[in-house]
């Protein structure tokens, strides 16, 4: 299977070279993204093999010979190469779907390199291979973020993003560097688990690899570009992006810490993972309640799963390091299920707004509205995604959200008080996060497909069909049955909680149709919740609509509408309630201390006939750093730089002859016994 | 033999819901009205009104769509699934196995849900309102649930509720600081989950200061009876939950006979008859808070359940 | 010496009232509202060194609910109403951290008092020590209150509700000596008084009782 997975990587290269030429006519572009579609589906089907069966290795004649390129599945790389399958085939869908004559090569030769980028990170098994991927990754994105380029906002967030990803590429360089400082036959897994760190050159590993992969999967505070770069990639990038790359960078994250850093931690270590996860649990969430577009509001949403994911990993490592397997595998199962759950409503709920985008032209939801009439279709797709979204019975979001507060509950076993405490407000937190993303998908469902449109671009919007209808069938029909089934998942992830938490112990109590918790058997049975609700509700419906059936259609109450001008006539949108409107309880209550959210009214003086002014709005107080203080202490430090110039000669060759004696000096230090 | 029993006590106990929901909200308003010195509705009132709109066709707006006609429906299901889990005269029944507090939490989650739905969807300002004054509050009182459903997990070792009342029930607890304080928290959000003062006024005619009432304006005929019979049963829910944890004795152990049923079924009965009673009286007793305190009133709820589980961590590393 | 049996929990319960509405005290925005609380709690501090006092059989803790009783749920808040029905006083708190971040405070404090009182009294009694931990919380909650609330009458609440905090402490250890507790509380009872005269003054001087209106006035003295 491996090795049909690297003549994959293979296809993918041949792909992305013949794109200029394939671009130029509708066929070859579609031949393109039929190709990365077939190739997802290999990913996905060597995802299952690579969770059934052995785990195998593979070495490639590339490289410098005591360090030769070496690729390998094992159950952890097959949980994310599933994922990444699964969010593949649905982005190619929906981008072969939306083919309609040429393309520009900027967009097609960079689309192939970015799952073949993808899938070397996960199937890297050394640290070279694994840094070649991660770049590949980040560089092939930033082609695609930057394909609008015309626009200011877009070259800002191409930018940003560049800024951010060269950043993290020199953390996670830095880390396999500590991390094979002390193995001296090459990058490669096997030899860098025989000898793992400690000490202060641990905590500077960890340090590098929360930097390098915790800046690419979007935590707090390396957060700020992620919602204004998948926003401005294609539709179906940006999907991409938000399901696959995150998880991508997550397993590095769960690679290097779990596996490669040696069999225990030390118990900091998790809480670091769990604090940085809940901020970035809240911070997207509430930021997803108050955003005005519909990709960006999407966009924080991710932050939100991803800071859920951390926060299960965290909790996993904690649980490791005090000696509780069986919890331990309760968190990561947690997490491994919400990441593949999350991948799948997250391309939804992407290729919805793209289709939504491509419908009425429109991102801003304040131009957006009453599309379930018009795109009925996309309608109910969306409703299941932005239901799983919001962590609802019985889908998928629930599941995973449901494992995550259980291992949370049981946390106090660890035994520490700080932590215990930690534990609790953590518990809190966590149930905080989950009901502002329950708040923030009403709000992008309400306002974008219920109600009334906004404009006329809503009112004459076109629905999908064909492959693209397709597309979104797919991941809306696996987050159904993902969340009908969660147990199934569990005991397929079984091997990869192994490879995690060391000898599985309470894997066993994971059934099959129902979910149950081994300490204390609380359990979750999905299939008798959603039948009992059919069974129910139809039983209601049945007996009401006897009495009475049928209905009446009427004008809308709601205290009398007046009658809408002539211009507008399916109604005035100013008297339905607007983006800003909605977020406004949360935006008082939250936003004032957590995203400086202001509220601004001018009035003017009496007689004047100026009308009065609102101005409500908020930002994010690590970019209003990055846009503010950072910038004056880069330009101070260039003025002082600067100086530099003027020296002598005499003062130039004094300066390297320093450099020399104060290198000698760490040596002497380093040396002494 | 204990399906059996299993079986028939989980329909008598569906069947009880059903009959005793409205009535409760009944007597809830002749007990507030006549401490306020009025002579107020017959308790069967709800009843008699719900009968009436049933056999009524709605009206629906010229733009609603499927949400409007399908919402009533899921959140009746819902909240009838809810109020079947949480055991009223006897433990033990059909459904006991996957009564779980996170479980009946997500589950009003989807409640509230297809309401803000329904409440959005005719595109009217008091639907969008209500919607999201109703996601925000709940964003609140979310966790302050969770964190009681931490605090019953400690002592019970399991959020499975019937495990919960058993292991309470036998008493070994004793009266705990942590229960205390998870009692407040938990009457703050069943205050704040029920729309009841002082978050929310149930009666109220005035649009601008309405949470609950904004998101079922548009409905009406069998859609009205449904949203009214949704609230009755978050309510008898509620009040079954608190009386169930903090006064669960009484309730018939799992696998006894009838005697045990009807005995446990008086107890019930007054449990409830004295919950309303404290209901009507605070809520007569207080005003109806600004909207923007309630975020205040919620938060303390939260925090004082942090504070009970952290209490609760220190008993239990010490004894 | 365990949960389950009555006279312990009934010990915590009433201490865990008190740290309740200490809570209470923090949440509170109207000056009348603040001044009852405190009198519900001086009546439930009555009530808990009654208990003590039936537990442990001491006669002396009866006069220590006795004094606390008429002292801290009668006298002091019959007094201050009358101070805030004289001058016409604002009915607002007017807090200088907002309410929320009060409570927030208040909550990080209490597990302060946690994590200090566990590792210093290690090998005592499991229900002394968790006693210890509420009072000191509620001593902890009483300075909260002082430093964070800008009207006077508010500040010396927060002092009597400190004083509530340590003689709950008191109670709960059998054995103190009644000399100790009441010097204690004669101590405070002074400052009480004196704060009284300064507020009469103050409110007489400037109308109201906002304690940060003096900084615009320091130096002026002769």
């Amino acid at each position: 299977m491996l090795i049909a997975l690297a003549l994959t990587l293979v296809v993918l290269a041949m792909l992305s070279l013949a794109a200029p030429l394939l671009a130029r006519a509708a066929l070859g572009v579609r031949v393109v993204y039929a190709g990365t579609a077939c190739v997802s589906l290999v990913f996905a089907a060597g995802g299952i093999a690579g969770l059934v069966s052995a785990a195998e290795a593979l070495a490639l004649p590339f490289g410098p010979p005591w360090g030769a390129m070496r690729l390998a599945l094992d159950p952890l790389s097959a949980w994310f190469l599933l994922i990444l399958g699964l969010s593949g085939i649905a982005a190619s869908a929906f981008a072969f779907g939306h083919v309609a004559g040429t393309e520009a090569p900027r967009l097609l030769v960079p689309y192939p390199l970015f799952l073949a980028g993808m899938a070397l990170t996960l199937l890297a098994a050394d640290g070279f291979t694994l840094v070649l991927g991660f770049e590949l990754m980040s560089f092939a994105s930033w082609v695609l973020v930057a394909h609008e380029h015309e626009n200011a906002e877009n070259r800002r967030a191409a930018r940003l993003y560049l800024g951010f990803a060269a950043l993290g590429g020199a953390a996670l360089i830095l880390c396999f560097g500590l991390l094979a400082a002390g193995v001296y036959a090459g990058a490669g897994f096997a030899a860098l688990r025989a000898a793992p760190p400690d000490g202060l050159r641990a905590l500077a590993i960890l340090l590098l690899v929360v930097i390098g992969a915790g800046s690419k999967a979007g935590l707090v505070p390396l957060h700020v570009w992620l919602p204004l770069a998948h926003p401005a990639a294609p539709s179906h990038v940006g999907a991409l992006m938000s399901a696959a790359m995150t998880k991508a960078a997550l397993y590095v994250l769960a690679r290097v810490i779990f596996d490669l850093a040696g069999p225990a931690q030390p118990l900091f270590w998790g809480a670091v993972l769990m604090v940085l996860g809940l901020a970035s649990a809240i911070m997207g969430a509430l930021r997803a309640a108050l955003e005005e577009d519909t990709k960006t509001l999407l966009a924080c949403s991710t932050i939100e799963n991803i800071g859920l994911i951390t926060l299960g990993l965290g909790l996993a490592l904690a649980f490791r390091a005090a000696d509780l397997g069986a919890l331990a595998a309760v968190a990561a199962g947690a997490a491994l299920l919400h990441a593949l759950n999350h991948a799948m409503f997250k391309t939804l709920l992407f290729l919805g707004a793209g289709e939504v985008l491509y419908g009425t032209a429109s991102r801003r939801m304040d131009r957006l509205g009453g599309l379930i009439k018009a795109m009925p279709w996309t309608a109910g797709l969306v409703l299941l995604g932005a239901a799983a979204a919001a962590a609802l019975p019985p889908l998928s979001g629930f599941a995973s959200e449901w494992l995550l507060l259980q291992a949370l509950i049981a946390a106090w076993r660890v035994g520490d008080l700080a932590f215990q405490i930690g534990a609790a407000a953590a518990t809190a937190l966590a149930a905080l996060a989950v009901a502002l993303a329950a708040t923030a998908m009403l709000r992008f469902y309400g306002l974008v497909f219920l109600g009334r449109p906004r404009s006329p671009r809503a009112a004459g919007a076109t629905e999908i069909s064909g492959v693209a209808r397709g597309a979104l069938i797919l991941p809306a029909a696996l987050t159904v049955m993902f969340g009908l089934t969660p147990g199934f998942l569990l005991e397929l992830a079984a091997p990869a909680l192994r490879l995690l938490t060391g000898a599985g112990a309470g894997l066993s109590a994971l059934g099959g149709v129902t979910m149950t918790v081994s300490e204390g058997g609380a359990g979750y049975a999905p299939m008798i919740v959603f039948g009992l609700l059919l069974l129910l509700g139809g039983g209601v419906a049945w007996f009401a609509r006897r009495q009475a059936p049928g209905i009446v259609r009427g004008p809308a109450w709601d205290c009398g509408f007046i009658a809408p001008p002539h211009h507008l006539p399916f109604g005035d949108p100013a008297t339905q309630v607007s983006a800003a409107g909605m977020a406004q309880p949360l935006r008082r209550m939250l936003g004032k201390t957590l995203l400086a959210a202001r509220e601004k009214v001018e009035v003017p003086p009496p007689g004047d006939t100026e009308p009065a002014r609102l101005q409500a709005g908020f930002h994010d107080p690590v970019l209003a750093l990055i846009a503010g203080p950072l910038p004056r202490a880069r330009d101070r430090l260039t003025v002082l730089a600067e100086r530099l110039r003027d020296f002598s000669l005499r003062q130039c060759l004094g300066l390297g002859f320093t450099v020399l004696l104060a290198l000698m000096a760490l040596l002497i230090l380093l040396e002494r016994p | 033999m204990s399906i059996l029993t299993g079986l028939v006590t989980q329909l008598l106990h569906l069947a009880l819901i059903l009959a005793l929901a409205p009535v409760l909200t009944g007597c809830v308003r002749w007990l507030k009205a006549r401490l306020m010195g009025r002579r107020g509705p017959h308790p069967l009132q709800p009843w008699r009104d719900l009968l009436k709109l049933v056999k009524k066709r709605p009206v629906l707006a010229e733009n609603a769509s499927i949400i409007s006609r399908a919402a009533p429906y899921v959140a009746v299901g819902v909240a009838l699934l809810a109020a079947a889990l949480v055991p009223s005269f006897a433990r033990g029944m059909l459904l006991a196995p996957f009564a779980d507090l996170l479980l009946i939490a997500g589950l009003l989650a989807l409640g509230r849900f297809a309401m803000a739905l329904a409440g959005m969807d005719v595109g009217t300002s008091f639907g969008g309102l209500g919607a999201t004054r109703e996601m925000a509050f709940a964003a609140l009182a979310e966790p302050a649930l969770v964190l009681a459903a931490l605090i019953f997990a400690i002592l019970a070792g399991t959020t499975h509720l019937d495990v919960i009342i058993g292991i309470f029930q036998e008493g070994a607890l004793g009266l705990r600081v942590s229960l205390g304080f998870a009692a407040v928290a938990l009457l703050a959000v069943a205050v704040a989950e029920n729309a009841r003062i002082p978050v929310d006024n149930p009666a109220t005619h005035l649009e601008l200061t309405m949470v609950h009432e904004a998101m079922i304006l548009e409905a009406s005929g069998r859609h009205l009876a449904l949203w009214d019979f949704q609230a009755s049963f978050r309510l008898t829910l509620w009040l079954a939950l608190l009386a169930a944890v903090f006064l669960p004795f009484g309730m018939a152990a799992p696998g006894a006979g009838p005697v045990a049923w009807v005995l446990g079924l008086g107890v019930f009965i007054a449990k409830m008859a004295a919950l309303a009673f404290a209901l009507a009286v605070f809520e007569s007793a207080i005003a109806k808070m600004r909207l923007f305190r309630v975020p205040e009133f919620l938060g303390a709820a939260l925090l004082l359940g942090l504070l009970g589980a952290v209490f609760l961590f220190v008993s239990t590393g010490l004894s | 010496m365990s949960f389950g049996q009555l006279p312990y929990d009934l010990a915590h319960l009433f201490g865990g009232a008190v740290l309740l509405l200490s809570f209470v005290l923090l949440y509170q925005r109207r000056i009348s509202a603040v001044i009852n609380a405190f009198a519900t709690q001086g009546a439930l501090l009555a009530l808990a060194a009654a208990w003590q006092g039936y537990v442990q059989g001491a006669m002396g803790l009866y006069v220590t609910a006795a004094i606390a009783f008429g002292a801290k749920a009668v006298l002091i808040p019959l007094a201050l109403h009358r101070l805030v029905r004289r001058f016409n006083l604002q009915r607002g708190v007017d807090p200088a951290l907002g309410i929320g971040a009060s409570m927030i405070a208040g909550v990080a404090f209490a597990g302060f008092a946690l994590l200090v009182v566990l590792p210093a009294t290690a090998g005592q009694r499991a229900l002394a020590r968790e006693d210890l931990a509420l009072a000191l919380s509620v001593v902890l909650l009483g300075g909260l209150m002082m430093i964070t609330r800008r009207n006077l009458i508010s500040q010396v609440i927060g002092l009597l509700s400190l004083e509530n905090g340590l003689i709950l402490a008191a109670v709960g250890v059998a054995g103190m000596p009644l000399v100790m507790e009441l010097s204690t509380a004669a101590l405070v009872l002074m400052l009480a008084v004196i704060a009284g005269v300064f507020a009469l003054q103050m409110g007489e001087s400037f109308q109201s009782l906002d304690t940060e209106s003096l900084d615009t006035h320091r130096g002026e003295g002769e």
